[in-house]
């Protein structure tokens, strides 16, 4: 063993100990449950159309609210870095409340604004377009929740990068679109894409956020975080473990993909050792 | 085996010794000072008001100082707490069911039903409806409500015990309509779940939609929760439309056996819920728009309630755990309705 780093096997003693009580004992347990399940009955869960539908409404939604946070995160992330104005530490500061506020009055405040008789619902139910009770409301809710992923993820990168290079590529007489699609977008991509890959995934399992502005119809407007807390509802506990280990085997999927990423990114910019 | 009964024999002298030791001011020095009253969500309120006046009257009584302490959450999710370790001395909740939870997991004695009048449950209510201003769509009844033109608001019945009553009692109201025909039935609650705008997980969550968000035209809850919202939303002139058939809804009550007896509080516990049936502590239970079974308290308030007449689980479902397992279990009746939508 490399004793280089003084007190390595302690603190790795530590983080493993904390990791397998905090974390892995608990993912365990579910999975250990859902194991209980059987492989039958498991597909018996997964298949039923409520489930299924549930799945396919999250998958999409998350998707939509993903990619929204791609461009409107960027954009935000860019700002931020790029230029200096009045109440940009405010600006900056704010981009982390959907972190700190609880989701359930996130989603409480949401639906408040976007129900036909809202703020933002009203004038659009007059251009026929139905927010709160509908799956756009479910990814409006999850890209709310996960939009600072993107734009803390993406930031400091933004901050890293040499101003050098694009000024030579302008001074080569390139324009501003092609300097951002040669150079700057390829050093941010692997943390663009970790963002959006962590906020995909935070996504999947929002759940406070989204019951209040969801509707919640079986089959219409039932997301997979809801099936689950009704299924324990039932003391259904089987059906609730499979459905989650699921749900958790997307979401160590695409933290996984994450890891990839960021080594990728990690031997893009050199720093990797 | 020995347990149980052991359990049984405890409860039963208790119950004899109950009336006794609280007509004496005893100083009962080894007993804890507080309990915990574990209820449903929509009673927070009401066991504020109940607990304010049982504390100075227990101690007028017995000389002691104690605290009821209160905690409320939709009722399977207190049962589930209280088998993870919450330690309740008394629940309070809205169905019967998640009382027999606590029951099957041996923290409450098979025989609490007996233990107190009227099958342990001390004031009762009912769906009942609320309706915008002026009633604009004209509801008088349930066959209003599976109308195309109407859309309703009620929880989701997986996650509310309030809404399973509101499910019951609409399919109660088919059966007898259709001469318990059950297809017609079945199609009758169909249409009724189709007609639902928003599932909210719990009955405060679907008065919201209501109220605040407008949804739908009619807001189905128990009758306490619609007396309550309109009065508390005078400015909006609702409407409480109360049907000519609906599904009594009691309010079970009881002592957790487990935990008084590791506490050392199955008096106080059992002086606690006695007092709900007190006529003091039935009035406070009517201010709060709640139906009481004494006769004297009910005649009082007669005023502020319409008639109705109410039908039982046990009597058109068999019983709870019946309904449970026909209705509501994983792939049932329910599910079915739900799903084939």
């Amino acid at each position: 063993m490399n004793r280089v780093i003084p007190g390595l096997p302690l603190s790795l003693g530590i983080t493993v100990l904390y990791l397998s009580l905090i974390v892995l004992l608990p993912l365990g347990a579910l999975v250990w449950q859902a194991l209980d399940v059987g492989w039958d009955r498991y597909l018996a869960i997964m298949s039923g159309a409520r489930t299924m539908a549930a799945f396919r409404l999250t998958l999409s939604t998350a998707a939509l609210a993903t990619v929204f946070n791609c461009v409107y995160g960027l954009a935000l992330a860019w700002v931020l870095v790029r230029y200096q104005f009045p109440g940009k530490r405010f600006l900056d500061a704010l981009v982390d409340v959907p972190f700190a506020l609880p989701t359930a009055v996130a989603g409480l405040a949401l639906s408040a604004l976007f129900a036909k008789n809202g703020w933002f619902g009203g004038p659009l139910a007059g251009l026929g377009i139905e927010v709160a009770y509908t799956p756009l409301g479910i990814a409006i809710a999850m890209a709310f929740t996960s939009i600072p992923f993107v734009v803390r993820t993406v930031q400091p990168v933004l901050e890293d990068l040499a101003a050098d290079v694009e000024e030579a590529a302008a001074t080569l007489g390139a324009s501003d679109l092609r300097i951002f699609a040669r150079i700057i977008f390829p050093a941010i991509l692997p943390a663009f894409l970790t963002g959006a890959s962590l906020g995909f995934a935070r996504s999947l399992g929002e759940f406070g956020a989204i019951i209040f502005i969801a509707g919640n119809l079986p089959l219409k407007t039932e997301v997979v975080s809801l099936l689950t807390f009704i299924r324990i509802e039932e003391y259904d506990y089987p059906a609730a473990a499979a459905i989650a280990a699921t749900l958790l085997g997307f979401a160590f999927v695409l933290l996984f993909l994450v890891n990839m990423l960021q080594l990728w990114q990690q031997r893009r910019i050199g720093t990797g050792d | 085996m020995r347990l149980s009964r052991r359990l049984i024999l405890s409860a039963t002298l208790a119950a004899a010794l109950a009336p006794v030791a609280f007509g004496l001011p005893q100083a009962r020095a080894d007993e804890p000072n507080q309990i915990l009253n574990a209820s449903y969500d929509i009673a927070r309120e009401l066991f504020d008001a109940e607990n304010k006046q049982f504390e100075p009257a227990y101690k007028a009584k017995t000389g002691k100082e104690i605290k009821v302490n209160q905690s409320h959450a939709g009722t399977s999710k207190q049962a589930r707490s209280i088998v993870e370790g919450l330690e309740a001395d008394v629940v309070t909740f809205n169905q019967v069911t998640d009382i027999t939870f606590l029951v099957d997991k041996g923290f409450i004695a098979k025989d609490w039903q007996t233990r107190l009048p009227n099958a342990s449950s001390p004031w009762y209510s009912f769906p009942a409806f609320l309706v915008r201003e002026g009633n604009p769509k004209n509801v008088k009844n349930w066959d209003d409500l599976v109308r195309d033109d109407v859309k309703l608001v009620f929880p989701n019945p997986k996650t509310s015990g309030n809404a399973r009553y509101t499910y019951l009692a609409a399919y109660a109201f088919a059966l007898e309509k259709f001469n318990g025909d059950v297809a017609k039935a079945d199609a009758f609650a169909k249409k009724l779940l189709s007609n639902v705008v928003v599932f909210d997980t719990g009955g405060r969550g679907a008065t919201t939609s209501f109220v605040e968000r407008e949804q739908g035209d009619v807001l189905i809850t128990f009758e306490a929760e619609v007396i309550g919202v309109k009065d508390a939303y005078k400015d909006k002139n609702f409407q409480v439309v109360v049907p000519e058939v609906s599904l009594l809804a009691e309010f079970p009550v009881a002592v957790v056996d487990k935990v008084v007896d590791k506490r050392g509080s199955r008096q106080i516990a059992t002086d606690y819920l006695t007092y709900l049936y007190s006529p003091e502590g039935q009035k406070i239970a009517a201010e709060f728009n709640n139906r009481v079974v004494d006769p004297k308290v009910a005649e009082e308030f007669k005023g502020k309630f319409a008639p109705v007449r109410l039908v039982k689980v046990e009597d058109v479902f068999g019983g709870w755990a019946n309904a449970q397992k026909t209705h509501f279990a994983s792939g049932g009746k329910l599910d079915e309705l739900f799903v084939a939508q």
